[in-house]
């Protein structure tokens, strides 16, 4: 018998072995990585919730959940909607065309009806929710000028009353409007519009 | 008892593993205050691992209990409080521990040639230790782990194309949810400690091939005696192993006392708003992330200009990123003939000074609100910004002011100072 080893051989079958386990290894890391995506359960968690608007008051906003996120509704007055048309100088993207939002959103007050807007209360920016500043010049702790909306506490981002977001600061859009429809005068249901389900 | 270790050294090398890295480990014989910090950071390790078992008999992890179950270990569990607190504190004092030992090896040049890759294997560490804390800091379900979570989780969203995907793969869920609660206990007790243990046993594998470094940045291994042992070198055990003991006690006495009497040390170790359980309707006032990620936290909402086209988020995620990626280029950054402080000029000297500043200026300004001024003149965002170029100066003017910084000539032997 011959002592002597063949390297040739030797080698081809290592890298054989080699890469046949490296092809396994990366068939095998799939179920793994895709067991962390989100389960059956948590797609299916995301109904949509209908909402009772009758006591909201002109000037006032309120907080509902839907998947999991604050979402706003705010009934503005016919005074904030003349202030914040003239916003559009100083906002990063005022006619909404680098934002998120559903087709009858992508107007000038962000809505299907002037005075009700549906917004997703998470900053563009890192996910915080912003809070509600309504208050006017002073008042409001964000300078003279300030016309009333959302202050983000982390970061300093700034949105008007549409949620259109200002120039130079750290968000780089608007804040998401949902899908919503109007089940009745005074009932919104979020999540749903006649495009179908989210 | 002989015969025993005998028995035992015919089925495995243990008197050559004790002699080779603790009675026959050479290390110099000059070391000083700043060497304690390496096996201290061991100690809190210690410290996490066990306490970190006794809290799962009692934690669960889920988003419904997580917030009642600390309660629990807290008020019902006896000596629960005790355990919790010691692991709460336990991660602040791991983080004072790795900076101070971090700072030592800029000192005396610890992390240059030849013992850059154990400088690599702390940097690796130190990141997986920033993914241990921030992981367990979500597991007590408050308003702060939540939000905390929410926004260093949106942080991946800023990468282009893939964020989102990325984003929502790590929290199992398009919000941080039950599901993110839930992996993360898995990263925080099982996977990440699994590894930093590993890696600690391999950066001191590494440490005792080339040899320890000293305050004076010279080579023990230069000067051996006639039986090849380092002139300067003395055995690590029984020398610095009862000295670290000594060590150690000072630095319980410090831990302990924040234990008892101030374990949420004014809101630093402890945030107040993390005594409210999560709700997603309502991001905390003022979200602030814990003192020791507050330096890349002020450096990332430093970036407020757009650049190229690209939104200032996305720059600052990138800054964020690099602010911590250039420690683990700093070996070969350094372009000075000597290692210690001790001989380098007043340039080193200065660069340190002002990047210690930096880091404790930015850390500060990370927790305060970045429009209201708490320093004189400007507010907090404008001195970020101001500091932010100090901090990245120190990285990036490295190869220059380390060639040009005039150094005084190394010494042959090491020297006590």
């Amino acid at each position: 018998m011959d002592d002597r080893v063949d390297s040739k051989r030797r080698r081809f079958l290592t890298q054989v072995t080699a890469t046949a386990w490296a092809v396994g290894g990366v068939f095998t890391a799939i179920p793994f990585i895709r067991s962390m995506t989100p389960s059956a359960r948590a797609r299916a968690a995301g109904a949509p919730v209908a909402v009772d608007i009758s006591a909201l008051e002109a000037g006032q906003m309120l907080k509902e959940e839907w998947r999991g996120k604050p979402v706003w509704i705010v009934r503005r007055t016919q005074e904030m909607l003349d202030s914040i048309a003239k916003l559009n100088g100083i906002l990063a993207d005022p006619d909404s065309d680098r934002s998120e939002q559903p087709e009858y959103a992508k107007n000038a007050h962000r809505s299907r009806e002037p005075e009700i807007v549906v917004l997703i209360g998470i900053c563009t920016h890192l996910g915080c929710s912003p809070v509600q500043n309504f208050a006017i010049g002073p008042d409001s702790g964000l300078g003279e000028d300030w016309p009333g909306g959302f202050f983000c506490p982390c970061h300093g981002s700034k949105f008007d009353l549409s949620g259109r977001v200002y120039k130079n600061v750290p968000a780089p859009t608007n804040l998401v409007v949902p899908p919503y429809k109007y089940l009745a005068q005074t009932i919104i249901l979020v999540g749903e519009d006649d495009g179908g389900t989210a | 008892m002989i015969r025993v270790l005998n028995w035992i050294d015919e089925r495995f090398p243990l008197r050559k593993l004790w002699d080779e890295h603790l009675a026959q480990y050479y290390a110099p014989k000059n070391f000083n205050f700043w060497y304690y910090f390496g096996s201290l950071a061991i100690l809190v390790l210690v410290i996490q691992i066990v306490t970190g078992v006794f809290l799962t008999m009692h934690y669960k992890p889920s988003s419904e209990h997580a917030f009642a179950s600390v309660e629990y270990i807290m008020r019902d569990v006896p000596w629960g409080w005790l355990v919790r607190y010691l692991h709460s504190t336990g991660a602040s004092a791991f983080f004072i521990v790795i900076y101070l030992h971090m700072f030592r090896a800029l000192l005396y040049g610890s992390h240059r040639a030849p013992r850059e890759l154990v400088w690599l294997l702390g940097c690796i560490m130190y990141v997986l230790l920033m993914a241990e804390a921030f992981m367990g800091y979500l597991l007590p379900w408050g308003n702060m782990s939540y939000w905390g979570a929410q926004v260093i989780i949106s942080l991946f969203t800023a990468i282009p194309w893939i964020g989102e995907g990325l984003a929502e793969w790590l929290r199992g869920d398009f919000v941080v949810s039950d599901a993110t609660l839930n992996r993360f206990f898995a990263f925080h007790v099982a996977l990440i400690p699994l590894v930093l243990t590993f890696l600690v046993i391999v950066h001191i594998l590494a440490l005792h091939s080339v040899g320890s470094n000293n305050p004076d940045g010279i080579e023990i291994k230069k000067n051996k005696d006639e039986r090849g042992n380092p002139k300067d070198g003395i055995p690590f055990h029984p020398y610095y192993s009862v000295k670290d003991l000594v060590g150690v006690v000072v630095f319980l006495m410090v831990f302990l006392g924040i234990v008892f009497f101030a374990p949420e040390f004014f809101g630093l170790f402890l945030e107040k708003d993390n005594f409210q359980p999560a709700n997603i309707l309502q991001t905390p006032p003022d979200i602030v992330p814990l003192w020791y990620f507050t330096p890349f936290y002020s450096i990332l909402r430093a970036v407020t200009y757009p650049l190229f086209g690209v939104d200032a988020k996305f720059w600052g995620v990138v800054c964020m990123g690099l602010s911590i990626a250039l420690f683990f280029v700093l070996p070969w950054l350094d372009r000075s003939p000597v290692k210690s402080i001790r001989y380098r000029g007043w340039m080193y000297k200065s660069a340190l000074g002002l990047f210690v500043i930096s880091f404790v200026v930015l850390g500060f300004l990370g927790m305060k609100n970045p429009q209201h001024v708490d320093l004189f003149w400007f507010p907090n965002l404008v001195w970020a910004q101001i500091f932010f170029f100090v901090y990245f100066g120190f990285f990036l003017l490295m190869p220059w002011y380390t060639k040009w910084d005039k150094t005084k000539p190394e010494p042959e032997r090491v020297k006590f100072k």
